[in-house]
């Protein structure tokens, strides 16, 4: 939150720096002594994770961005290359490849964190639509990623996403062209996916600056969804309070990261990228990464015509939809309470939202027929309604549970009820 | 900003000894727009139709280029293949579907009620404005049905051209990724298919030569 600055320049250089261009001050006030709710749970500390998954990304893709090359005829070889002849070149791509894997898995707990706890209500909406900006980024940046492999699923994925931009009417096969820079997914396309596969990390990183300026302006948000009312009574420092915490969270899951990079680096790929992309077979079933899978479900529910709307289109936009929807989420969920905690009725039909977007992940990765197709169209009903419907709904019929007064208040009283006020809490 | 520009004007004045208008909105008095005005509407459409000039070098260059260009068309000869029999060739980085008939075939697909198909349009680049997809505006040579071998749906190489592949329920092509069945002249069935395979621009150099593009 914003705080007086308690910075006090201890040596002659700092001072120097201080009055030209005072960035150490900057750092200390936002990453050491920043008043930070005391109440945060594990569930904060995948922020954290996720800022140490962009700068694994980063510094893997850069080393083999050295190694490899992007031409249809040699991208294919240049990642074996890596993989077999270049020193530590297995460990680097196996670290990158998961890593993107360990990113989305990260994201995706931070984000319904972000749901469950209320942390995109006022006045907390920019950091969570900078956040959906991040996701944006994120999924592209994956896809274009998967594509310079040129495996065969590298090409047939990439063949599927672009031809979704064939359905916008009228202009939908000039932008297609315009994006491979051909007739079909080859070698421009290639090049300019490995362009922008090395820009947007880049771009990633400023928007994540903002993020966290964006909710350093009111604070965290906390698992009470209560605000600071006293900050020495309601907050710790950042450091060193959350910096072990969350140090201690990503040792955990480097430990989980480690474990599919060096134990099993291919259990979450495709084997079929493992044939090198022929642009005159096609695999038996294209699917893309597991992170990516809900959303190819809901693409994929749509096998009706929508009044004027045909089902090819009606899918694209479904897809983009389940995204852009999140944009308005802090408009369209009435309720004032933040947290669940608070809201019993809410958090049941939350479960049931996070049911739905594991079971689209499980349907996305089957044959899109009979009773499959039926599930994903249900599970995408319920997604759509759970934002459009529920939670507007919810705010108005639902009673919340009394909040505690005070984020100490909150704490005290869980203390209370662990220790049946056996002790009194020692002071924080 | 309107103090400062106040200031300026009134420093002006006061330097020059010249009266002038001490207004600092965009009109004048009595409402006509001034000189400078006009200078800021044109000084910012033009740099409008600069960025714009600038910006369209950028976005066209990723628009297919010369080299790729070339290689827009193919020719190819037919001659060894025979009746029952299709084949594959590159055209522009996609596969182009070429299936030699049988008369009996022909008359499958000829016969086919218009009525039964999913997309009534000849998706035909050789027919300029519209046309129905009777088997006679799918083609050029009855014998010879060419067309690019890309599903409409998603853009997968659909089934059924080399031997022993499945053909669908139509006996023509069938997509594997989503379950897209297309009939003998190509035509969408059955399946989330949206259209008619597309029968690419060509022409017959000789009997049995056929240049595509």
């Amino acid at each position: 939150m914003s705080h007086p600055s308690t910075y006090k320049p201890g040596t002659g250089i700092e001072k120097w720096l201080d009055k030209r261009l005072p960035i150490i001050r900057m750092g200390y006030d936002s990453f050491v002594d920043f008043p930070t709710p005391k109440n945060l749970n594990y569930w904060w500390t995948f922020g954290g994770i996720l800022a140490v998954c962009l700068v694994i990304q980063i510094i893997t893709g850069i080393i083999l961005a050295m190694h490899y090359t992007p031409h249809t005829s040699m991208a294919f070889d240049s990642v074996e290359h890596i993989m077999r002849d270049v020193n530590y070149g297995w460990l680097i791509r196996y670290v990158h490849s998961n890593g993107a894997s360990m990113f989305f898995l990260a994201v995706y707990i931070h984000m319904f964190r972000g749901l469950y706890y209320g942390s995109y209500k006022e006045p907390r909406e920019m950091p969570w639509i900078l956040g959906v900006v991040i996701f944006l980024l994120m999924m592209a940046t994956a896809f274009f990623g998967y594509v310079l492999v040129w495996g065969q699923m590298s090409f047939w994925g990439a063949t599927v996403i672009t031809n979704l931009f064939g359905a916008i009417p009228l202009i939908g096969d000039d932008i297609r062209t315009l994006l491979w820079g051909g007739f079909s997914v080859d070698n421009p396309t290639l090049n300019r996916f490995f362009s922008l596969h090395y820009l947007l990390p880049f771009a990633i990183f400023g928007v994540v600056g903002l993020h966290i300026w964006a909710f350093h302006i009111p604070g965290n948000n906390n698992p009470s969804g209560v605000e600071i009312k006293d900050v020495k009574k309601d907050t710790v420092p950042f450091h060193p309070y959350y910096t072990v915490k969350d140090g201690f969270a990503i040792v955990v899951f480097l430990i989980l990261f480690a474990a599919f990079v060096f134990f099993n680096p291919n259990a979450l790929g495709h084997a079929d990228n493992y044939i090198e992309a022929n642009p005159l077979v096609t695999p038996p079933s294209i699917v893309p990464e597991w992170y990516l899978l809900p959303f190819y479900a809901m693409l994929r529910a749509i096998t009706f015509d929508i009044f004027f709307i045909p089902a090819k289109l009606g899918g694209v936009i479904t897809m983009f939809s389940s995204i852009l929807v999140l944009f308005v989420l802090p408009w369209l969920d009435t309720s004032k309470v933040r947290s669940m905690r608070y809201r019993p009725i809410a958090r049941m039909w939350f479960i049931l939202f996070v049911i739905a977007c594991i079971a689209l992940g499980y349907l996305g990765g089957k044959p899109a027929e009979g009773n499959y197709v039926l599930f994903a169209q249900i599970a995408t009903a319920y997604y759509f309604a759970f934002f459009l419907i529920i939670l507007p709904l919810l705010g108005l019929l639902e009673t919340p549970k009394p909040l505690p007064k005070s984020i100490a208040e909150s704490v005290l009283k869980n203390k209370a009820d662990a220790s049946a006020g056996a002790q009194p809490a020692p002071a924080e | 900003m309107q103090n400062t520009a106040a200031i300026l004007f009134s420093a002006g004045a006061e330097i020059s000894g010249a009266t002038i208008p001490m207004t600092t909105t965009d009109m004048k008095e009595d409402g006509e727009p001034t000189r400078r005005d006009f200078i800021h509407i044109f000084g910012a459409a033009t740099a409008v139709a600069g960025a714009g000039a600038v910006l369209w070098p950028l976005v066209d260059q990723m628009n297919p280029d010369a080299s790729v260009l070339a290689l827009s068309t193919k020719e190819v000869d037919l001659s060894a293949v025979a009746a029952g029999q299709a084949i594959k060739v590159m055209w522009q980085g996609k596969p182009v579907f070429i299936r030699h008939r049988t008369e009996e075939e022909i008359r499958e697909a000829e016969e086919t009620p218009l009525a039964s198909l999913k997309d009534d349009d000849a998706r035909n680049d050789n027919i300029s404005g519209k046309a129905d997809a009777s088997d006679e505006n799918r083609r050029i040579n009855p014998n010879y049905m060419i067309l690019v071998g890309v599903c409409t749906h998603l853009g997968c190489i659909p089934l059924g051209t080399t031997q022993g592949e499945n053909r669908g329920e139509y006996n023509g092509w069938f997509c594997p990724c989503h379950g897209s069945h297309y009939d003998l002249a190509g035509r969408i069935r059955k399946g989330p298919a949206p259209e008619n395979l597309e029968v690419p621009p060509y022409e017959f150099v000789s009997d049995t030569v056929v240049k595509i593009g």
